[in-house]
């Protein structure tokens, strides 16, 4: 094992704070420790290191696969089982069904393991999602070491802050540590750690540079960059491949890849492409013109009807329903938008975002948009649930079907004019906000 | 039911299913009162016969057609998890996040069609990549909780499949109904390196490179209707664990890809995406209808309203193809149960046969079709004799009026094809763009006596020689594909058309100079107004100088001819004899079953009861309500002349006045107290029957009154 300075960097403090607080093997450490930090911010990094290099007996458990706490429990006690490898003891399988369960068996492991002397680790990783378990569960967890009356110490590490977990029946306060977002310094450092092999550390560190130059505005997560750079690195190096230029023409080096990466933070870095997607046009050297991302296959085809009823539910969620009359009336006589408008109205619907209606004004409002008759058929109705299962309307308290039933459109209205020109219909002379 | 026991209580019987058992054939409807059920059978088998071609060839196509989407996802797959199969070490493996490979498959809005798409997918994948293949509703998945425990019973179960041994493992660890990944990874663990170290003996042969690891297919078949917070939870669990599970996702959508930045806002940075897109449902259908109807295989056919509803349905309503199949089924079924002589809608070789046999009730139902009648009254006086009465002769002419209809519908779609090669290239689509509006046309009525016609064949005169000879080469093609089959020298007449035009086009650099060049130019797709602009002007200056170049000669030849075929051969069905054999009329049959109009036949049935009931007592000429008809209808008829809101107390009041109008009692005597309670009881249930229905419901706006939830007649 390397030294943890070796491996993680930048966080000098933050260890030897908690390499104070652990101590010697055999003390007891603080019972709780609470870790908040952004993501990527090395909570789950540096713990694992520092369990790892100095050797202590420790669990980490990830919190998002225990979706419910028998899970967790038995996940702890299980890899707790483990520690010592030997082979009949791991096959065996601990059940454990509560948390009184829990501290008996947690007891009885740590005795059989031979670890009852020094301070046993429970990482709890992703700790946010405990807060959806039972409410015992957290409070427990934080004085394990009371309960169990063991040298246990509970770490939790979470990307949200300790005032947000805090039941409102108190509980035992843990120790709190704060892991700070990477300054732009931080992340060069870290980033031009793990260069290739082949490749000069100065090398990579240039082309980090660049990289942060790039996206150091748009994007500071340590996972995304690091992902961007590995991603992208073959084309910084195709000058120096092919021979065109060597290790140290920095300018020509950036000429030929700051394009490049500009392009790349609008497709793969917002997964408008997919990051094989990106490397195969790489390789291939083709032009971006063929594929395009995701966003370019908005286009819905929809049966000649579902775009009225899409529409209808449109116009449904957007307009005052006072003004249906003056829309959809043949003779609705000169009726000026100034007259029939409320104040508060003024404030565009768009703004306000869909509002739900009930299923007759949808019918009477599609009945008027369609020129030809529509009779108010089964595959009519039908067709409103299936627009409601494409999520492009929502069904709003559906608790009683035949009080009834309300929806609201929950398409854009980019979305709904495409649709409407596809069926020659102006939809922004039918829209209120626009008149 | 008699018991055994002594003591009073509640007992479960259970249905005796031996007795349930007891079915009807099916064949046994089609027994109608008068014909012979020796006949109806046969029918019945017939209709069979040609629904299983007629379905396993819409099976076939459907086949054909997603074997292009499943190619490139068995490719997508290959591509996926290289690196976990060679246990990569490269340096840009172990620094990039691990994503999932993801399968987009933008699949279109007709949701009800996709289930068949997945049922082949996964045969596909099972037989041929990997035996994991696991499918997943969002309806049963509202946590990650029952997603895991779905993935690890359906991949669990698929391994049983395959190893009966493997049974004691599952059974030791499923006591306790609680999966996790870590559970899953280590099972698949062991599966893996068990099949590995024994001897591979599955089928799956092509992807060798599979054997060790085969990948964990998981399809979402509905992804929007997942919501975003399991699946997000999902898909951080399985990134999490993705170099010990190749796990591979697979997302049926509806709508669009975007779809996928809305849900996963946060996870998507934790997938790779691949977009496959399947063939557009319009394309499919057409592709359906040329293998089913456009064709003289099967001897079926739709008229034009039938076939208009069918269509419409798919276009304005459901997209669905399935469901247009489901509507030609019934249209055959109802086609073979409601047409004697649909005996005789089978192949000529056949027909022939059953002709021998007719009954003379049946010789009696030709006699009387129209188009039969049709055609006696333009005979002779002894050949109208003898049509009519002697059965030989009429054997003898119904098997030539089906031949005739043979080679008619022979032409008939060669020719419809070529037109339709010719006109879906104009501008504005006169005659329709897809073939199917085409075939409408020329099924309705002659096609050239329609207003649309004359235009397009006027726009076909202006069409350039490269346009020009690509459709007759697309013609060439049309009327070779039948082998063996002589059309009229229409092929050889096409060939020599195409060899005069490329001889043109040999000599055409010498003449380029030749006057009117610029109608060579093609048209250009522009608006209709401009169009019939320059159209007036083309006239104009071909009548100014008369002289035409050659090619303009040549090119009006070519539209006389087609002109021709079309005059000849596109008549529509109904000018032929016999054509009540094979095509189904009963257009508003299909609508009735598949569009079917709840509300309308509710009000129908509440406001004029007779329609349904029969009952004489039930006719009424004006719209007043007998007394006599069921009391929800009175209330129902009542309630139709009130407001939003309605008062119980007037409306019971007119409802006592309604029922009692024809018993003409004395309001005072002491029996018609009684009366009036029963009667307000009858008011009562009528109109908690109605609530029950969705008319009215109770509202606080006001005491004693409720609210109406209708408006307008239906
Ligand atoms: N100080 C550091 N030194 C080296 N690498 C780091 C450091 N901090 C983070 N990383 C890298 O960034 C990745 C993401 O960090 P992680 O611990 O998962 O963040 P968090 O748990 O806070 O979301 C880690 O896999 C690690 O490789
Ligand atoms: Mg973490």
């Amino acid at each position: 094992m390397f030294p943890l300075e070796n491996v993680v960097l930048c966080r000098e403090s933050q260890v030897s704070t908690l390499m104070a607080l652990f101590g010697e093997r055999h003390h007891f450490s603080f019972p709780s420790i609470f870790i908040y930090g952004h993501t990527a911010s090395g909570k789950t990094y540096v713990m694992e290191t520092l369990m790892k290099t100095s050797e202590l007996p420790h669990v980490i458990v990830n919190c998002v696969e225990c979706f419910t706490s028998r899970i967790l429990l038995e996940h702890i006690l299980n890899q707790l089982n483990c520690l010592t490898p030997s082979e009949d003891e791991c096959t065996s399988h601990i059940a454990c069904d509560s948390f009184n369960d829990f501290v008996r068996l947690f007891k009885k492991v740590t005795q059989d393991q031979g670890v009852d002397d020094q301070t046993v680790y429970i990482v709890l990783d992703k700790a946010e999602y405990l807060r959806e378990m039972e409410a015992n569960l957290l409070p427990a967890f934080l004085r394990l070491q009371e309960l169990t009356n063991r040298n246990v110490t509970v770490i939790f590490l979470s990307q949200i802050v300790w005032e947000k977990f805090r039941p409102n029946t108190g509980c035992f306060e843990p120790f709190i540590m704060y892991f700070p977002d990477y300054s732009i310094g931080h992340l060069q450092k870290i980033l031009s750690h793990d260069h290739p092999p082949e490749y000069s550390a100065d090398f990579y560190a240039a082309y980090i540079n660049i990289l942060l130059g790039v996206f150091y505005t748009v994007c500071r997560d340590l996972k995304e960059l690091r992902h961007l750079a590995a991603l992208n690195f073959s084309k910084y190096c195709e000058p120096v491949v092919k021979g065109e230029a060597n290790e140290r023409d920095t300018r020509k080096l950036w000429r030929n890849i700051e394009p490049h990466l500009k392009k790349a933070m609008h497709t793969v870095y917002l997964r408008e492409i997919s990051s094989s997607q990106w490397e195969k046009l790489q390789q291939d050297d083709t032009e971006m013109g063929q594929l395009k991302g995701l966003s370019a296959h908005a286009h819905v085809e929809l049966p000649y009807y579902s775009k009225f009823i899409l529409i209808a539910a449109y116009l449904a969620s957007y307009n005052p329903t006072r003004t249906d009359k003056r829309f959809f009336l043949k003779h609705h006589g000169k009726i000026k938008k100034a007259s029939f408008m409320k104040k508060h109205e003024k404030t565009s619907n768009h703004l306000l975002g869909p509002k739900p209606f009930p299923l007759d004004r949808l019918l009477a409002i599609l009945y008027s948009i369609v020129d030809s008759r529509v009779a108010p058929t089964a595959n009519i109705f039908s067709q409103i649930t299936s627009l409601v299962t494409l999520q492009l309307l929502t069904l709003v308290g559906h608790d009683d079907q035949l009080d009834g039933p309300k929806y609201k459109c929950t398409v854009s209205l980019d979305f709904v004019r495409a649709i409407a020109r596809t069926v020659n219909f102006d939809i922004i002379k039918y829209l209120y906000d626009f008149l | 039911m008699a018991t055994s026991s002594v003591s009073k209580g509640c007992f479960v019987f259970k249905p005796d299913f031996k007795r349930k058992k007891v079915s009807f054939p099916i064949a046994d409807y089609f027994n109608e009162g008068e014909s012979l059920s020796e006949d109806s059978k046969l029918r019945f088998d017939t209709c069979q016969l040609l629904w299983q071609q007629m379905k396993s060839e819409a099976e076939e196509l459907q086949e054909e057609l997603n074997k292009n989407l499943f190619d490139s996802l068995i490719e997508f797959l290959e591509k996926s998890h290289l690196e976990f199969r060679k246990k990569s070490t490269k340096w840009n493996y172990q620094i990039k996040c691990r994503e999932i490979p993801t399968a987009a498959l933008v699949l279109g809005v007709n949701v009800t069609d996709h289930d068949l798409t997945f049922k082949g997918l996964t045969e596909m994948l099972r037989d041929t990549v990997t035996p994991y293949v696991v499918s997943l509703q969002a309806k049963e998945c509202p946590d990650v909780k029952h997603i895991l425990q779905k993935l690890a019973s359906q991949l669990m179960g698929c391994c049983i499949d395959m190893e009966s041994t493997e049974e004691e493992y599952v059974q030791s660890s499923q006591r306790k109904m609680h999966y996790s990944m870590a559970f899953l990874s280590t099972w698949y663990k062991s599966v893996t390196q068990k099949t590995s170290s024994e001897s591979v003996k599955k089928k799956i042969t092509s992807f060798s490179h599979w054997k060790e690891s085969p990948p964990i297919v998981i399809i979402l078949k509905d992804i929007e209707s997942f919501s975003t917070k399991v699946l997000q939870d999902f898909i951080i669990i399985s990134s999490q664990y993705l170099h010990e599970l190749p796990i591979v996702l697979v997302f049926g959508i509806a709508t669009s890809p975007i779809i996928i930045h809305r849900l996963l806002p946060q996870a998507v940075s934790s997938l790779c995406i691949e977009l496959l897109q399947s063939l557009s449902c319009k394309e499919h259908l057409a592709k359906l209808l040329d293998k089913l109807l456009l064709t003289t295989r099967f001897p079926f056919k739709l008229n034009e309203k039938a076939l208009q509803v069918l269509t419409n349905i798919f276009l304005y309503h459901d997209f669905s193809v399935q469901n247009f199949i489901k509507g030609l089924q019934l249209a055959i079924l109802e086609h073979f149960y409601s047409q004697p002589l649909s005996i005789l809608c089978c192949d000529l070789p056949e027909a022939k046969k059953r002709i021998h046999s007719l009954s003379e009730d049946q010789c009696e139902s030709i006699r009387r079709l129209p188009s039969f009648m049709r055609y006696v009254e333009k005979q002779t006086p002894e050949k109208q004799v003898a049509s009519l009465t002697d059965e030989r002769f009429l054997k003898e002419e119904t098997l030539r009026f089906l031949e005739d209809l043979h080679s008619y519908h022979e032409n008939f779609f060669l020719v419809l094809k070529c037109l339709h090669a010719f006109t879906s290239s104009l501008p504005k689509y006169p005659l329709g763009r897809q073939i199917r509006e085409l075939y409408c046309a020329c099924l309705e009525k002659n096609i050239w006596e329609s207003q649309e016609y004359e235009p397009a064949l006027q726009l076909l005169r202006m069409l350039a020689k490269d346009e020009l000879m690509a459709i007759l080469q697309k013609c060439l093609e049309v009327c070779k594909s039948p082998p063996g089959k002589q059309f009229g020298g229409t092929v050889e007449k096409l060939q020599e058309f195409l060899v005069q035009f490329q001889k043109l086009e040999e000599t055409e650099s010498n003449e380029e100079e030749n006057g009117s060049g610029s109608q060579q130019k093609g048209l250009q797709k522009t608006d209709l107004y401009h169009l019939q602009k320059s159209l007036l002007e083309m006239k104009e200056l071909r009548s100014s100088n008369k002289k035409q170049t050659k090619f303009e000669v040549q090119r009006d030849r070519v539209v006389d001819f087609i002109d021709n075929l079309v005059r000849k051969y596109l008549s529509p069905p109904d000018t032929q004899t016999l054509y009540e054999v094979v095509y189904f009329t009963g257009a508003h049959i299909l609508r009735e079953h598949l569009n079917a109009a709840p509300r309308i036949a509710l009000h129908t049935a509440l406001n004029n009861p007779y329609h349904y009931l029969k009952n004489q007592a039930l006719k009424s000429e004006d719209d007043s309500i007998p007394n006599v008809a069921p009391d929800i209808c009175i209330a129902y008829k009542l309630h139709l002349e009130c407001s939003r809101l309605i008062n119980l107390v007037d409306w019971s009041e007119a409802f006592a006045t309604v029922v009692t109008a024809a018993e003409e009692t004395d309001p005072n005597s002491t029996a018609s107290e009684e009366i009036k309670e029963i009667i307000h009881a009858r008011f009562i249930r009528a109109v908690s029957e109605l609530e029950l229905l969705g008319f009215i419901k109770p509202t606080k706006q006001k005491t004693d009154h409720v609210a109406r939830l209708t408006w307008g007649g239906c």
